[in-house]
C-alpha cells in the first residue's frame, strides 16, 4: 500500500507532460500551416500515366505542399477508382460512359471533364517490314482478320501478328471504334480472337520491336525510335499521313483524340489549381516535349 | 483438467478448425458474387465460342481450353525432369553433390514468377519465335515452359520425400540379389514410392493452373479456342489472366463482375478435383509392401 503513492504522482506528472506536448503541437500547427500536406491522388489511363507523371513532378516542385501520386492501370479502372472514391482525378483516354455516369451519381457526384491533351494513334510495325502506307480500310481488315498475310497489302509473305492492348484501356475502345468499325455506330464488327491482348504500352512496343511479323497500335507519345510508324489515309490511295503534332492539329492524321481528367464535382482548392497550371502554356510545354500534343487554350 | 491446459486445448482447437472457416468463407464469398452469373447469362451464351465482355460476349470455353492447354503442356514438360531430378537427389548423387542440389532447387521455388515473366518476354519468346519459325514467340508453349519452371521446385521436393520414405532395406534385399542401380529405381523405389510421387504430380498441376502474372506476361492473351495440335504453338488466354486483367476495370455488380467470380468458381473447383484425387490416391487401402511406406 505504501508504494502507490509515488506511482500516482508519477502517472499524474506523465499525464500533465503529455498534455503539455499535445498543447505545443497544435500551436507550432497553428503557426506553420506550410506543414500541412496536400494530397492528390491521380489514377486511370495508361496512355496518359507518363505524361501524368511528369506534370506531377514539375508541379510538386514548384508547389512542395502538394503531393501528387499517379498510377496507371487503364481508363476503365480510373474511372472505378473515381466512383468508389479512392482517387480524387481520374485520367482518361476515353470519354465517360453513361453507365460510369450513372454510378457516379449513385454515389453522390458529378463527374466533371477536363481535357488535358491531345494524342494521336501510331499504327507501329517492325522496321523490317517494308511497309510504309495503310488505308484505314486495310487496317480495320487486319484486326477483324479478313487479312491475315502481309503479302496481301502489298508487303513481305509473312503472316499478320495482331497486337492489341487489353479491354481495359482507353485506346483500346477509341481504336474499335474509330479504325475496326471506322466510325460507324452501326457495325458491330469486333477485333478478330486471334488479337494478342497485352497488358502494357511497353509490351506492344518491345514485341513490334523483335517481331518483323508484328502490327500494334499505341499512343503517339509512346512509339520510340526503333520501331517503325505507318503513315495512313482515310480513303484508299489518298494522300497518307504520318502523325506529329502538326498533323493532328490540322486535322490531317485521321486517329486522334483528346485525353482526359475527371474530378469528382466541380473541383476546389488545390484540385482546381493543379487543373489550371495543367491548363496553362508551361505544362503544355512538358505535353509537346513528351510527344503527345498540347491543347490550346482559347 | 487444469484451466491452463483447457485453455491451450481450446486455443489449438479453434487455430485448427479456422482453415476450414476461411475456406468455407472464401467459398460462399465466391458463391454469392459469381452465382447471378447463371440468371445474367444464358448457357449458350456462356459456352459460345468467343469471350469479349466489353460488348457482351461471355463465352468461357476459350479460357478454359486455354488453361487446359497451359497445364497440361506444362505438365508434360515438367514430369520427366521434375521426377528425374528427385530421383537423380534422392537415389543416385553422392551425398555432397545432394547436399547442393536441394538447396538449389528450393532457390528456384523462391524465384517470383514475375521474374521469370520478365525473362520469358525478352529471351525465351524471341527464342520460340526464331527456333520454330512461329509468327510470334507468345504461345500456350512459352507460357508452358514458364510454367514447368515454376512447378518443378514443387514435384522435386515432394517426390524426393517419397523417394526418402521407401525403407532402406528395399534397396539393400535388392543388391543382395544383385539387382543394379537401375533395376532398383524402376523395378523397386519407384512402385513403393508411387502414391508419393502421384501427389508431387497433383500439387505440381495445381501450381500451373494457379499460376497468373508470368502466364498473363508471355501467352498472348488471344482467347482462342483449342483447334488441334496448333493451340499448342499460338496464343491463348488462361482463366487466371483474365480474372486478372480484368478485374481492376469492372462496375461491381455488373454481369462481367460475376462472371469472373464465376470463373473464380470454375478455378476453385479445379483445384478442388485435384486434392480430391490426390488425396483419395494417398489414402486408398494399401496393399502388402506398400503398407510399410509413406
Amino acid at each position: 500500500m505504501k508504494h502507490k503513492a509515488p506511482i500516482l504522482f508519477l502517472l499524474l506528472f506523465c499525464a500533465i507532460l503529455s498534455a503539455c506536448q499535445s498543447l505545443d503541437q497544435t500551436d507550432s500547427e497553428q503557426i506553420n500551416p506550410d506543414s500541412q500536406k496536400t494530397y492528390i491522388e491521380n489514377k486511370g489511363s495508361d496512355t496518359l500515366v507518363n505524361l501524368a507523371l511528369a506534370w506531377a513532378e514539375e508541379y510538386q516542385q514548384l508547389n512542395p505542399v502538394v503531393q501528387i501520386s499517379v498510377t496507371g492501370g487503364g481508363s476503365g479502372t480510373g474511372f472505378t477508382s473515381l466512383i468508389n472514391g479512392t482517387i480524387t482525378i481520374a485520367n482518361a483516354s476515353r470519354q465517360i460512359k453513361p453507365e460510369e455516369i450513372d454510378a457516379a451519381r449513385e454515389n453522390g457526384f458529378e463527374p466533371i471533364e477536363f481535357i488535358v491533351a491531345n494524342d494521336a494513334i501510331a499504327v507501329i510495325v517492325n522496321p523490317e517490314n517494308p511497309i510504309e502506307n495503310l488505308s484505314l480500310e486495310q487496317v480495320s481488315k487486319i484486326y477483324k482478320g479478313e487479312i491475315k498475310n502481309w503479302q496481301e497489302v502489298g508487303g513481305e509473305d509473312r503472316p499478320i501478328v495482331k497486337l492489341s492492348r487489353e479491354t481495359n484501356s482507353g485506346t483500346h475502345v477509341y481504336f474499335l471504334e474509330t479504325v475496326i468499325r471506322l466510325g460507324s455506330k452501326d457495325d458491330n464488327s469486333i477485333f478478330s480472337a486471334d488479337t494478342l491482348l497485352l497488358p502494357s504500352s511497353e509490351g506492344i512496343i518491345a514485341e513490334v520491336r523483335d517481331n518483323p511479323n508484328a502490327i500494334g497500335y499505341d499512343g503517339l507519345g509512346y512509339v520510340t525510335p526503333d520501331v517503325k510508324t505507318i503513315a495512313l489515309s482515310q480513303e484508299a490511295h489518298s494522300n497518307y499521313i504520318i502523325p506529329s503534332a502538326e498533323t493532328v492539329l490540322s486535322g490531317e492524321y485521321p486517329i486522334s483524340r483528346h485525353l482526359y481528367m475527371y474530378t469528382r464535382g466541380e473541383p476546389k482548392g488545390a484540385e482546381l489549381a493543379y487543373l489550371e497550371w495543367i491548363l496553362s502554356s508551361d505544362a503544355q510545354e512538358i505535353t509537346a516535349y513528351l510527344g503527345f500534343v498540347p491543347v490550346i487554350r482559347e | 483438467m487444469r484451466k491452463s491446459e483447457k485453455l491451450i486445448t481450446n486455443t489449438i482447437r479453434i487455430a485448427g478448425s479456422s482453415s476450414i472457416l476461411f475456406l468455407l468463407l472464401i467459398f460462399v464469398f465466391l458463391l454469392k458474387e459469381g452465382f447471378p452469373t447463371l440468371q445474367e447469362i444464358s448457357f449458350v451464351e456462356l459456352l459460345s465460342r468467343r469471350w469479349y465482355p466489353i460488348e457482351g460476349l461471355f463465352g468461357i470455353l476459350p479460357l478454359i481450353s486455354g488453361s487446359l492447354i497451359v497445364t497440361i503442356s506444362s505438365m508434360i514438360i515438367a514430369l520427366p525432369f521434375g521426377i528425374g531430378t528427385a530421383i537423380y537427389i534422392g537415389e543416385i548423387a553422392p551425398q555432397g553433390l545432394k547436399e547442393i542440389f536441394k538447396p538449389l532447387v528450393e532457390v528456384l521455388a523462391g524465384i517470383p514468377s514475375v521474374v521469370l515473366g520478365f525473362i520469358g518476354i525478352l529471351v525465351l519468346s524471341p527464342m520460340m519465335r526464331t527456333g520454330l519459325n512461329l509468327p510470334t514467340g507468345l504461345t500456350a508453349l512459352t507460357g508452358a515452359i514458364l510454367l514447368a519452371l515454376i512447378s518443378i521446385p514443387t514435384i522435386v521436393s515432394i517426390a524426393e520425400d517419397a523417394l526418402y520414405a521407401v525403407p532402406k532395406s528395399y534397396r539393400e534385399a535388392a543388391y543382395a540379389v544383385g539387382a543394379t542401380q537401375w533395376q532398383i529405381i524402376w523395378h523397386i523405389v519407384l512402385p513403393a514410392a508411387r502414391v508419393g510421387i502421384l501427389n508431387a504430380v497433383m500439387l505440381g498441376v495445381g501450381r500451373s493452373l494457379g499460376e497468373t502474372m508470368a502466364v498473363m506476361m508471355v501467352t498472348g492473351n488471344a482467347p482462342t479456342l483449342f483447334s488441334g495440335l496448333d493451340s499448342f504453338i499460338s496464343p491463348v488466354r488462361t482463366m487466371t489472366a483474365t480474372i486478372a486483367s480484368e478485374m481492376g476495370e469492372v462496375a461491381s455488380g455488373s454481369a462481367h463482375y460475376h462472371i469472373l467470380f464465376f470463373i473464380g468458381i470454375i478455378l476453385f473447383f479445379f483445384s478442388l478435383l485435384i486434392n480430391v484425387t490426390s488425396s483419395s490416391l494417398s489414402t486408398r487401402p494399401k496393399r502388402g509392401k506398400d503398407q510399410v511406406v509413406s
